[in-house]
């Protein structure tokens, strides 16, 4: 539902936007702090996890491999696969936005997550001038980092009251946010390919390979939809219509 | 938690860093070639479905069907329905906990 006249990029536009990321990522980043807890990071080390790393997803891969007793190694490297998008999400966003000093490109660097390069991709494919771009890109981006080290702190302290995770079916909760992380995805054919390779391959590899190991060939999967042409291809999160409630996933 | 854990993590803050940096650091208007970067949008599918397989279907190095598939069918209609992420992962925990209370799994 983009219409001409919503090129409105009034700086309060941005910051109603920014508060409704805020809210999705908190409710993401509390279940991360809960998670990371029963997984066995202490409270501060889960919140300082969010700080460092600020990449929810690969964050989530980290202490569900540390949950199953795997390898925090296999964790680490699962996690900077899924990271991998970020390489290409840096250089969208690179070209959008002005010429900067290095301190300020690091910083850009650093709020570089799904919701921030997603809406200011956004604008910017509306012909907004760039300087308008940099402020939502940024508005959002201290949006996603505050809310998300704040909910991840707020989850890991309050979190310690839950004593065993089994009981609760925190196991479960694991897989059940990988579902709904991998919701916007399904939403392409060409994501859907490779979503459903990589689920295939990983559950022919797990009674025959090592912990762990699944996963990192499940990523194989990714060319099955890679071959896939078509106009709806890119199945990117950058893609969401940003009439929707943006952040609604609560994906960081 | 021991020191093999913080050293990973310090690894995939690092790590994930230096890709988000990339661009912003290094280039003023290059891109990645097309080929590759549908390769990078696509990856996550596939590590998030081998994620969903492994996390429900994984007990002790081999298969496994007990009370997380269970929450998994929950969750998977919290997600059709559009369910705001922590309903998702609130509903599928109760759902694993309740079948476990039965006693199944």
């Amino acid at each position: 539902m983009r219409t001409p006249d919503r090129t409105n990029l009034a700086p309060t536009r941005t910051w109603v936007d920014a508060a409704a990321v805020a809210a999705a990522v908190s409710a993401y980043g509390l279940s991360y702090g809960v998670l990371a807890t029963a997984a066995g990071l202490s409270p501060a080390w889960a919140t300082l996890s969010s700080v460092l790393v600020l990449a929810g997803g690969s964050q989530f891969a980290f202490v569900a491999v540390l949950a199953a007793g795997g390898s925090p190694w296999t964790g680490a490297a699962g996690g900077l696969l899924l990271n991998l998008r970020y390489v290409a999400f840096g250089l969208s966003i690179a070209q959008v936005l002005p010429h900067q000093r290095l301190p300020r490109r690091l910083a850009d660097a650093y709020v570089v997550v799904d919701e921030s390069v997603a809406l200011a991709l956004g604008t910017a494919a509306r012909g907004a001038p760039s300087a308008a771009v940099a402020r939502r890109f940024r508005a959002v981006g201290v949006a996603v980092t505050g809310s998300w080290i704040g909910a991840t702190a707020l989850g890991a302290y309050g979190g310690q009251l839950v004593a065993d995770p089994q009981t609760f079916g925190l196991d479960a909760a694991f897989p059940a946010g990988f579902l709904a992380l991998l919701a916007p995805w399904l939403r392409s054919p060409a994501g859907r390919r490779a979503a459903i390779s990589g689920g295939l391959l990983a559950l022919a590899l797990v009674p025959v390979t090592p912990a762990g190991v699944p996963l990192l060939i499940a990523g194989l999967g990714a060319f099955a939809g890679w071959r896939h042409e078509g106009p709806d291809v890119l199945p990117s999160p950058t893609h969401q219509d940003e009439d929707q409630v943006p952040g609604a996933q609560g994906r960081p | 938690m021991t020191a093999t854990t913080l050293l990973a993590l310090a690894a995939l803050a690092v790590g994930t860093f230096v890709m988000k940096a990339v661009g912003p650091v290094l280039t003023t208007g290059r891109s990645l070639p097309p080929a590759v970067a549908r390769a990078c949008a696509l990856l996550p599918a596939a590590l998030l479905a081998a994620l969903v397989v492994t996390q429900t279907f994984e007990r002790n190095g081999g298969l496994a069907l007990d009370a997380r598939s269970v929450g998994l069918t929950v969750a998977a209609a919290a997600v059709w329905l559009r369910a705001p992420f922590a309903v998702v992962v609130l509903l599928a925990a109760a759902a694993t906990a309740l079948v476990r209370v039965a006693g199944w799994g």
